[in-house]
């Protein structure tokens, strides 16, 4: 479902004199459907970087990457949006909405975007956040006021509110309490029961060994330093 | 699929300097497309341009009509690219003042572009009229007041009713969270989006607001000079610009 080869990145920073920094080269990933793998390797590795460039946001210097039959490398952005729409969710640490929209509409978008019925949608969206437990009374109001857990909840029933085939988790467990921490840990073994690939970033080790059946080292994409 | 609007290689000068220089780009159905760059850049020339509010020197700006598939714009007869105008095209001014009649009720400017285009039915167009102050969030009590007595942010709001209630399919704005307040922008930007997803419009915006393109447009031009630096999908070019005055420029940000 998701296939990496040979993908460099290079940040060159033209306001601090053109310095040029190669942050990642060969990198190469196969997730099959109902796989789930765990990016590892030490903070400033380039975990996250490798997976920002899987959705699109990072363009990759060299390489391909191929989603589904999307190649995002190479794509027009519509293409890439339509894939991030359909085929790739992605939950990200950071919560980031139009201030002011209700919680349940915020988790609600990714299926009114697919065209769903604003009824089914926010059916599936109440589901969610029940399961998180969130607050009935918190559901009209904008989660840009609520606390970290709370966000980063909302964050994940949104990228789990509609099935996408293939999922990047960026440390979805991280600020969570146990109870919910085992709700996200139940809603990744279902995504991957139902066929999802799913790359994911979690410092928790138990829940990594849990649900992810194999370790990809970003480490050793680290280009080697110019002595 | 064939794209709504194709630009192709705009070019305008005010004598010896550039406005915009050689701009092409295709927007598809469905697709909003911001333009940044500090002022002077271009990007009001290129947005006013493209709408024919002023003429560009040479290039194409070819629009998928709905009678008869892509035209070039610039070339039409005077009449048609009116019509185009009043029916399929929008433009938003930043100043609402502007995009309004501001001696005419509320209903009333509304009313007018529905009038326009062959409405007759004085019920069906009051009607229209109050669907559409509902659909901005302006009490339908205000109907017959004047947009003088109206706040900045409800005339904005009410300049969109005005530009909406024909149902274009593409709508131009220039600057449309520029002079209001952090909560009215929010709104207005809450409002737009949804009006985009429900209508599946396409728009074209200019703005210097980097925080407004990133929530409201999908793709995004970076213009300097009257040229294009960059362009690309809209969280790709904020999180991971590639040419310097971009990086120049999200770095410029103040954090809140």
């Amino acid at each position: 479902m998701i296939r990496i080869s040979d993908v460099s990145k290079t940040f060159t920073l033209h306001n601090q004199g053109g310095a040029e920094i190669a942050v990642m080269a060969g990198a190469a990933l196969q997730v099959a459907p109902g796989e789930c793998v765990a990016l590892t390797g030490s903070s400033g590795a380039g975990k996250s970087t490798l997976m920002r460039m899987i959705y699109g946001n990072y363009l990759a210097a060299g390489g391909a990457i191929h989603v589904g039959d999307t190649d995002v490398t190479r794509a027009e952005p519509r293409k890439i949006l339509a894939m991030r729409r359909e085929v790739l969710g992605y939950v990200s640490q950071f919560l980031r909405v139009v201030p002011r929209v209700p919680t349940l509409d915020v988790v609600a978008e990714p299926l009114l975007m697919l065209g769903a019925g604003p009824d089914e949608a926010r059916d599936r969206a109440a589901s969610l956040l029940r399961r998180l437990r969130i607050p009935e009374n918190l559901w009209p109001l904008s989660p840009t006021t609520f606390s970290g857990g709370e966000q980063q909840r909302v964050n994940i029933a949104r990228g789990f509110c509609h099935e996408y085939p293939a999922l990047l988790l960026d440390e979805p467990t991280a600020s969570l309490d146990a109870a919910n921490r085992e709700t996200v840990l139940s809603l990744i073994e279902e995504a991957k029961a139902r066929g999802a690939a799913i790359v994911g970033i979690f410092h928790d080790e138990a829940a990594r060994n849990r649900v992810c059946d194999r370790e990809i080292d970003v480490s050793g994409f680290t280009p080697a330093k110019a002595a | 699929m064939t794209p709504l609007l194709s630009v192709r290689n705009i070019t305008k000068r005010y004598g010896p300097h550039l406005g915009c220089g050689d701009i092409s780009f295709d927007l598809y159905p469905g697709e909003v497309m911001g333009i940044v760059g500090e002022s002077g850049s271009g990007k009001s020339t290129l947005l006013n341009c493209l709408a024919t509010h002023i003429p560009a020197d040479s290039g194409q700006v070819i629009f998928d009509t709905r009678a008869d598939g892509p035209r070039d714009v610039l070339r039409m007869p005077e009449a048609a690219r009116r019509m185009l105008s009043r029916t399929d095209w929008a433009f938003v001014h930043q100043h609402a003042r502007d995009g309004l009649r501001m001696g005419v009720s509320a209903g009333g400017n509304i009313g007018e572009r529905l009038m326009a285009v062959g409405g007759r039915n004085y019920g069906t167009i009051r009607a229209a009229a109050g669907d559409w102050l509902g659909r901005v969030e302006i009490s339908e009590s205000r109907i017959d007041d004047r947009p003088s007595t109206f706040s900045g942010g409800m005339q904005q709001r009410l300049q969109i009713a005005r530009n909406l209630v024909t149902g274009p399919r593409l709508i131009f704005m220039d600057e449309p969270t520029g002079g209001l307040d952090v909560s009215v922008q929010a709104r207005l930007l809450d409002l737009l989006r949804g009006l985009v997803r429900d209508m599946g419009l396409s728009a074209i915006v200019v703005t210097h607001d980097l925080a407004v393109v990133r929530l409201l447009a999908h793709r995004l031009m970076v213009m300097k000079d009257g040229h294009v630096v960059e362009s690309g999908l809209t969280d790709q070019v904020l999180d991971d610009p590639q040419h310097g005055y971009t990086q120049l420029l999200v770095s410029s940000v103040l954090q809140v």
